[in-house]
């Protein structure tokens, strides 16, 4: 359309004479170039061109910086925690897989992750005997993870949301309990009990064996072959996601009657989603089971499925580029939070972040922070004058910095601890439901308790506190992005 | 006499005790265009139900060319050549529109989860018939859904583009036998008018066999070769448009008792 038409001017097509309405006109469509939004300048250029670069080689990329990795980085433990980052990867693949196309509410999926573990583990240890090739053992352990899976569908097939979540959670304990106790399964030991089985052989091809540990550090050949599984994975599960399968499971996602009733079998569709994901879980168990040598059933504990949750949820639900980032986001996370240090700067960045995008760059935001500032010095001054015992506590780094405004005693009374946390509690409690002026008073104190259980009750207990710190980055990043970080906006009703 | 397609034999239908559909016959003859009305609760949606397999008749046959589909699952009866749309839109909003049509492929394709994986040549060629199924379904409506908004979410459609969608999405199933369920709801006098023309254009272009509810008189009398009225699950009328307007049963049916006598 030229530019100096006005927009409501008919165009050359309409202007023509016709009988009646045409069947299938359509001004907007007429239009269609003009709504197109758009940004500006350069900027959209690259927004543009980025968007044009296929998928294929967005994962090129990924993979080519994943796999150059061990070349700059020779410490054994870096490249642990890269091997389990590209296993939690595939985790979030198959969850994505079941959660985020099938829509099923899976809570039992790790057990499958589980139930490849135990298959590869059984018939490849020295604690059996049983020493299957691996290139035999690992497809089979997958087929075994999917009929597993199959059955768990075939009685809850039937189920959906919140029933379905409740039956797979208690096939989780089930599994749980029978692993634990599976030294004495009619008399046999099969499982191992709660000990597991810890003398697992590593993979072996052609009667190669690949080692795990290369002159007592980490055998990179693992992290290779957990890459390439992965881009196997990827490209598989990619290509099933446009295929008709794919379609259909995320059409019973999104509306399991229309879908039945447009002729695709939703119980038969539901039982592959389950079956899929249960095989892409088991797959990546047996990789992991052959690196670290042993199998135990607190492997297979609820934390670590709702770590695989939080990874799928974060990265976006549905979307594969997405729960591989979410994956690698909190396994980097889980790993850098071990630091009491880096965690402490990773707690008041999520803090400052969470009261910046409460309040935007505005006054109330400098009320707060200088507010906080404030009180934070006075309660110092003021713990001080009664003991210097009570201000001893912290010391060096940011902690030093910190020491000078956080009251941190050299040994905290504990009912002192718990007292905060619970006032900590009532104060987060007053600051979400206050409004206005009466926010802006309770939030200084709230931030300040925070700080202070912060500094007294959790870093001396890294284990809980990085949960905590993930769990508030999580309620942060789902404010600013509720569909988590590339997943597409959604609409749940009509 | 044209073959019968559809034929329901004393159906009926009751909902713990509250009788929703009582000994319907009712019948639809291949190339035939049949419109249900009747007022608000007179079972023509549940009519639907039935024939989709939604809801299983406590009694009666209902015959798809001669062959019963009582007891079949809805998508068994779907793969027979039985397609809907719904009253209360029923698309897959996030999908994209084109997705929406091609996903109604599925009960006539055949390739599974490992040669998706594998991305075998049959299973290509399979997409790409998919593919020009969808394309070919969706030009059927013009400029509607025309261009690049077949890549966009179903949710960015206007309401009387989703109906349009609905449509293209039954028919992708390839059927034999379309279900309309008010396909003229919430459209305004000129959309209204090219549905009328529409609903033409499928039986005359596209070969299908229609039933179709409709509370828009101008449609019903527009499209329809016969009309079936109902009321409380029963049928009141049938006949021409003409012979059911002015029917005296149907009058009190849809005005109530009195004014009829009054008019």
């Amino acid at each position: 359309m030229s530019e100096w038409l006005p927009p409501e001017t008919e165009s050359p097509e309409e202007a023509v004479p016709t009988t009646g309405p045409a069947v299938g006109r359509d001004e907007w469509v007429a239009r269609e170039g003009e709504r197109r939004v758009s940004r500006a300048g350069w900027a959209g250029t690259v927004e543009e061109r980025l968007r044009r670069v296929p998928w294929w080689a967005w994962l090129t990329l990924f993979v080519a910086a994943g796999s150059l990795m061990p070349l700059f980085e020779s410490s054994g433990y870096v490249r642990l925690v890269g091997f389990n980052t590209v296993i939690y990867m595939m985790l979030a693949l198959g969850l994505n897989l079941v959660v985020g196309w099938g829509g099923l509410l899976d809570l039992g999926y790790l057990a499958f992750f589980g139930v490849g573990s135990y298959v590869y583990a059984i018939f490849d240890s020295a604690k059996f005997g049983y020493h299957v090739p691996s290139i035999l053992i690992i497809p089979a352990a997958t087929i075994v993870g999917a009929l597993v899976g199959l059955l768990v569908g075939l009685p809850s097939r039937r189920l959906s949301g919140d029933y379905l979540a409740i039956v797979t959670l208690f096939f989780l304990e089930l599994f749980e309990t029978v692993a634990t106790n599976g030294n004495q399964i009619f008399g046999h030991d099969i499982t191992g009990g709660s000990f597991g089985i810890s003398t697992v052989f590593p993979l072996s091809f052609a009667g190669h064996t690949l080692a795990v540990q290369h002159n007592g550090i980490f055998a990179v050949s693992y992290y290779y072959l957990a890459i390439v599984m992965f881009l196997i994975v990827y490209v598989a599960l990619f290509f099933v996601n446009n295929s008709r399968t794919g379609r259909a499971w995320r059409s019973l996602r999104e509306d399991p009657l229309a879908a039945e009733v447009m002729g695709m079998p939703v119980n038969w569709l539901k039982l592959m989603s389950f079956a899929t994901g249960a095989g892409v879980a088991a797959l990546a168990g047996t990789i992991s089971t052959a690196l670290n040598a042993s199998v135990y059933p607190l492997n297979f504990s609820p934390v670590v499925l709702i770590t695989i949750y939080a990874m799928v949820i974060l990265g976006g639900s549905g979307s594969q580029p997405g729960v591989v980032i979410g994956a690698f986001l909190v396994s980097v996370l889980l790993q850098v939070l071990q630091d009491p240090g880096q965690a402490r700067v990773l707690f008041y960045l999520v803090i400052a972040f969470g009261v910046i995008a409460a309040y935007r760059v505005s006054v109330r935001l400098a009320i707060v922070a200088a507010s906080t500032a404030v009180f934070g010095i006075a309660a110092h001054a003021i713990a001080a004058s009664f003991h210097h015992s009570w201000v001893d506590g912290a010391h060096g780094g940011l902690a030093g910095v910190l020491a000078n405004w956080v009251v941190v005693p050299e040994q905290l009374t504990p009912w002192v601890g718990q007292v905060a946390y619970l006032f900590l509690l009532v104060g987060m409690l007053c600051a979400t439901q206050l409004r206005g002026r009466l926010r802006l008073v309770a939030l200084p104190p709230t931030l300040y308790l925070a700080a202070f259980v912060w500094e007294n009750e959790m870093i001396p207990n890294p284990g809980p506190a990085r949960y905590i710190v993930l769990g508030l980055l999580l309620i942060v990043l789902m404010i600013v992005r509720p569909n988590g970080l590339l997943g597409e906006r959604r609409v749940e009703i009509n | 006499m044209a073959e019968r397609l559809l034929e329901l034999d004393g159906v009926s239908l009751a909902f713990g005790g509250l009788r929703c559909v009582s000994d319907l016959d009712l019948h639809v003859d291949e190339g035939e265009i049949v419109s249900v009305i009747g007022p608000n609760g007179a079972g023509k949606t549940t009519l639907f139900n039935l024939i989709t397999g939604i809801y299983e008749p406590d009694e009666g046959d209902i015959r798809l060319a001669g062959e019963s589909i009582v007891g079949l699952q809805p998508h068994q009866i779907t793969r027979r050549g039985i397609a809907r749309t719904f009253q209360t839109l029923r698309l897959f909003l996030n999908l994209t529109v084109k997705e929406n049509v091609m996903t109604a492929a599925y009960g006539h394709t055949k390739a599974g989860i490992f040669r998706s994986m594998l991305r075998t040549p049959g299973m290509r060629r399979e997409e790409r018939e998919i593919s020009e199924l969808a394309n070919q379904k969706l030009a059927f409506f013009g400029e509607r859904l025309m261009g690049y908004r077949w890549n966009q979410p179903a949710y960015s459609l206007s309401y009387a583009n989703r109906r349009r969608l609905e449509i293209a999405r039954a028919t992708a199933t390839n059927p034999r036998l379309l279900l309309l369920d008010e396909p003229a709801a919430g459209m305004n006098p000129v959309e209204t008018h090219e549905i009328t023309e529409l609903i033409g254009k499928l039986r005359t272009e596209g070969g299908y066999t229609i039933l179709v509810i409709e509370h828009d008189m101008h449609v019903v009398e527009g499209i329809s070769d016969r009309v079936i009225a109902l009321d409380h699950g029963t049928k009141i009328a049938e006949g021409t448009f003409v012979e059911v307007a002015t029917n005296q049963g149907v009058i009190e049916a849809y005005l109530g008792l009195g004014t009829a006598e009054t008019k």
